[in-house]
């Protein structure tokens, strides 16, 4: 189990009159506080981790959030901030002093602007939700994390999230306009609105991606996009990871950014095949998903260079979709990745770190080799366009000794990220998971700029102390 | 001073006892609020592109490199620099070449911006010296990147008040293979911006949208033979999309008139002029940027209009409003006034010194946001040494 800030004795001690004063605060079913309703907010999507809290609150309106973080702060109550709680990195892992603010019950679409071509939405609504709510003027919410049926918007802001397609539609960060946050002390603040590029200090830059560390997020103005005429698939399977590598080059020289670049190696390709019967060629070493948009002529037209580029690397199958269903077939089994793997071992580290893409090659073999000393299988899937590796590490959560290998296995392959040019976390975050690995990306000086840059906004380190920064003395003490 | 590496900046700012002015080039001087400072720093000094890997679509250069060496770099790969950082030398009345370090740290974008994200959305990683001298990272050199706070993004923007960056890398892409431009001719504000939003809601990948009156559309070569206003649109892909794309989009926008189409030189020479603001040159004592939700462009340029005798157009969709007028406080309280009725934001881009000390350049914070942005400058710079008062007087 991870470290975690020792908890505050005064605030157990008050434990009784906290809760009371939550109470006061909310609506009866908005404080949860029995232990045995407390217990499905022990953990979020990195289940190896498990904290109950002290109490839970679950506001239903910006001003009952401000008032409880002024609560919470007059008390010296650690807050941690909660979405859904698919956090693969244990974002939302909870301390046993500190109140789990859900934002879940505030899950309303407050505004839909076609003419101007964006969103309000309230922090609990879902990814999906909202591409849900415009999908009838055919618009949609460009980033697509694979957990979008339950992320919430507000998670996605707090880990700045990516998705299949964020090669050509960005991560979270490039396509926000404003928030509405409530701050440590329990003020409301509109940071940025329909508009772009505030003004001032790029605040929105700042809270996107900043892991419940600086605010809480209450509402969330979102650019939406007018969808594509169509999109469409191809798959290509090559006799080795390097072959593979150099197709992605090619066809990132040739001028073309497909919308979706997907990348697996041999044990991903079993694993998915074996679930899903998606067709995938079995004796590939590695292969490519690759999906273009436009009308069907302009489809025809890309998926026609990407396959004379891909024939130039001896491919041993290529299979360009003609409609839709086979688009979709083709997608089937990546699309179902976790579980596949989930299916061969109920238990993985689902990593994602971002390489340089040139190395992957690289990368993979000593993968392959650490695979191999630990005693533990490892699958790779890869956002080819823009380096994000995601390895799912297998294991065996009822043998302590095989999830400690898994986690030093998991370790090593950030290790290595950082080594070849990349960096620790892609789009899940750092979390608790990868807390105490931040030295290995930055120097003490850095993590104490960053550091600073929290306490700005959280002098008294209330909110998710536990997560991002190593600890230090003062929390530890 | 003008160091020659990012050692040398660590040692300027370490050694310093009083605030320094904090430069690139110095080309975006004529902006914000003028810094009052015994001493110059310049990473002017600080050039030369020290990584590129086209295949990867990763570059990074000194902070002194000026933008015209990085366009012409991946110009023979290629490949571009997403925001369109534009050229404001004619502008803002320079003769100094932008640099990178001045292009970033004032998260300047120019008409691709509406569709394909600012600046700031394609710094992937910067160096930089704080104000104690500390040399800090942030990002890195891959696409994907959410280790720790975005430093990135926030000192994208801060004009040189938190920390001096030395080296910066950027997202490119590969230049599209041919550009048009959809114009249509004699519309009115409102109807023009009704158009751009059809236009930039439909699913042709519109990557540019602006809106120019008759006398501002003349001041532009590429558009003075239109003898009206113009409204237009920029589509760019591979040529066979372009075609297909400038078709549909035409009879899409029917009903606002017949288009004239621009071709691939027109569209580039044109765009370069509204990114570079060419047709508010030498007009007016004072320039202001206004960002707005895209249809309420129009409101805030009618208010300006009957206020004083202003020079304005439109660009994003109608969501940024360039307007010239007088360098007087009641102008730019008229432009602060309309800018914030449409619930915008308003930047003093340009006015003689004694307007640009006198009035807030960029909106006011509330109390609260001040109080994390007074701390925030703490957190990089301690002493206040860097650029003080550059964006709020006394910060
Ligand atoms: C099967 C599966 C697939 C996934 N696929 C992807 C993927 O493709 N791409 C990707 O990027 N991620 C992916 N994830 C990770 C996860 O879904 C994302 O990180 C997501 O954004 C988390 O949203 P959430 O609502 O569950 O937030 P939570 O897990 O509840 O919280 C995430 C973090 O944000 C903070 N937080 C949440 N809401 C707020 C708020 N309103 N204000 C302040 N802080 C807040 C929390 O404290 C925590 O630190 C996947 C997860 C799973 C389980």
């Amino acid at each position: 189990m991870i470290e975690q800030p020792e908890p505050k004795t005064d605030v157990l001690a008050k434990r009784d009159a906290i809760v009371a004063g939550l109470r006061h605060l909310l609506p009866a079913s908005g404080v949860i506080a029995e232990p045995l309703r407390l217990k499905p907010y022990e953990t979020d999507g990195l289940s190896a981790y498990r904290q109950v809290p002290l109490a839970v609150v679950l506001p239903e309106t910006t001003e009952q959030v401000a008032a409880v973080m002024a609560f919470c702060h007059a008390q010296g109550v650690r807050v941690v901030p909660r979405g859904a709680g698919t956090s693969l990195s244990g974002g939302a892992l909870p301390m046993a002093d500190a109140v789990v603010l859900g934002l879940m019950r505030m899950n309303r679409i407050l505004d839909i602007d076609y003419a101007d071509r964006c969103a309000v939405v309230q922090a609990g609504v879902t990814n999906i939700g909202i591409t849900q709510a415009v999908a009838q003027r055919q618009f949609f919410y460009a980033p697509d994390p694979s957990s979008q049926l339950a992320c919430m918007i507000g998670g996605n802001v707090n880990m700045n999230s990516g998705g299949a397609h964020c090669l050509r539609y960005g991560v979270t960060a490039n396509n926000l306009l404003g928030l509405k946050i409530v701050t440590v002390e329990g003020e409301i603040l509109d940071i940025g609105g329909a508009y772009l590029d505030a003004a001032g200090y790029d605040w929105l830059g700042l809270l996107t991606g900043s892991e419940g560390q600086l605010a809480i997020v209450t509402e969330v103005t979102v650019r939406i996009l007018r969808s594509p005429e169509g999109a469409r698939a191809m798959l290509a399977a090559f006799t080795s990871n390097e072959i593979a590598g150099a197709c992605v080059d090619s066809i990132i020289a040739s001028g073309i950014i497909p919308v979706a670049l997907e990348f697996m190696d041999r044990p991903a390709i079993h694993a998915c095949e074996a679930f899903a019967h998606a067709g995938y060629p079995l004796d590939a070493e590695a292969m490519l998903i690759i999906e273009v948009e436009g009308s069907t002529a302009e489809q025809d037209d890309l998926l026609a260079r990407i396959r004379d580029i891909c024939a130039q690397h001896a491919p041993i199958s290529l299979e360009v979709a003609k409609t839709a269903e086979q688009s979709l077939a083709i997608w089937k089994g990546r699309k179902g990745a976790f579980g596949a793997v989930g299916r061969i071992s109920p238990d993985y580290l689902c990593m994602d770190g971002t390489i340089p893409t040139s190395q992957l090659p690289a990368v993979l073999r000593r993968i392959g080799e650490m695979s191999a000393s630990y005693g533990l299988q490892v699958a790779n899937i890869f956002h080819a366009g823009d380096g994000n590796l995601h390895p799912l590490i297998m294991f065996d959560a009822n043998s302590a000794e095989s999830f400690h290998k898994a986690e030093a296995f998991g370790a090593d392959i950030l290790r290595l990220c950082v080594e070849v040019g990349g960096c620790l976390t892609g789009e899940h975050g750092v979390g608790v998971e990868k807390r105490d690995l931040m030295g290995v990306q930055f120097t003490e000086i850095e993590l104490d700029q960053q550091r600073r840059v929290k306490s700005a906004f959280d002098p008294g380190w209330l909110l998710n102390a536990n997560k991002v920064f190593p600890l230090t003395a003062a929390l530890r003490a | 001073m003008m160091p020659v590496d990012e050692a040398g900046v660590v040692a300027a700012i370490q050694a310093a006892t009083t605030p320094l002015r904090i430069l690139g080039a110095g080309s975006k001087l004529p902006m914000l609020r003028p810094v009052q400072a015994p001493a110059s720093l310049s990473t002017a000094g600080l050039t030369g592109i020290t990584f590129y890997a086209p295949k990867e679509l990763v570059l990074s250069a000194r902070a002194g490199t000026p933008v015209a060496d990085l366009v012409a770099a991946t110009a023979a790969e290629g490949q571009h620099l997403i925001a369109e950082p534009p050229d404001w030398r004619r502008l803002l009345g320079t003769d100094a070449a932008g640099t990178l370090g001045g292009a970033v740290a004032t998260n300047l974008s120019g008409p691709r911006r509406v569709a394909w994200g600012a600046m700031r959305d394609h710094v992937l990683g910067v160096r930089a010296v704080n104000g104690s001298g500390e040399v800090i990272r942030s990002g890195g050199r891959v696409l994907k990147n959410v280790t720790g706070l975005d430093l990135c993004k926030l000192l994208s923007g801060s004009h040189g008040t938190l920390a001096v960056m030395t080296e910066i890398t950027l997202k490119v892409l590969p230049a599209p293979e041919r550009r048009a431009t959809l114009v249509l001719k004699g519309l009115a504000p409102v109807e023009a911006v009704a158009a751009l939003a059809a236009a930039l809601g439909s699913p042709y990948a519109v990557s540019a949208a602006a809106y120019l009156p008759a006398t501002e559309a003349a001041r532009i070569p590429a558009l003075a033979w239109l003898g009206e206003s113009v409204t237009l649109a920029r589509l760019e892909d591979f040529a066979p999309s372009v075609a297909y794309r400038s078709d549909r989009l035409r009879a899409d926008l029917a009903s606002f008139g017949s288009a004239e189409m621009l071709d691939d030189a027109a569209s580039l020479a044109a765009w370069a002029d509204i990114g570079d603001v060419v047709p508010l040159i030498g007009q007016g004592d004072a320039l202001w940027r206004v960002s707005v939700r895209p249809s309420l462009g129009p409101a805030v340029l009618a208010a300006a209009q009957a206020a004083f005798p202003a020079q304005a157009f439109l660009d994003w969709g109608g969501g940024l409003v360039w307007i010239a007028g007088p360098a007087t406080v009641a102008a730019h309280d008229a432009v602060a006034a309309a800018a914030t009725a449409a619930g915008g934001v308003w930047t003093l881009m340009r006015a003689p010194e004694a307007l640009r000390a006198a009035v807030a350049v960029v909106p006011p914070e509330p109390a609260a946001l001040a109080r994390i942005g007074r701390q925030v400058k703490a957190a990089f710079d301690p002493r206040g040494l860097l650029n003080p008062g550059r964006i709020v007087a006394g910060v």
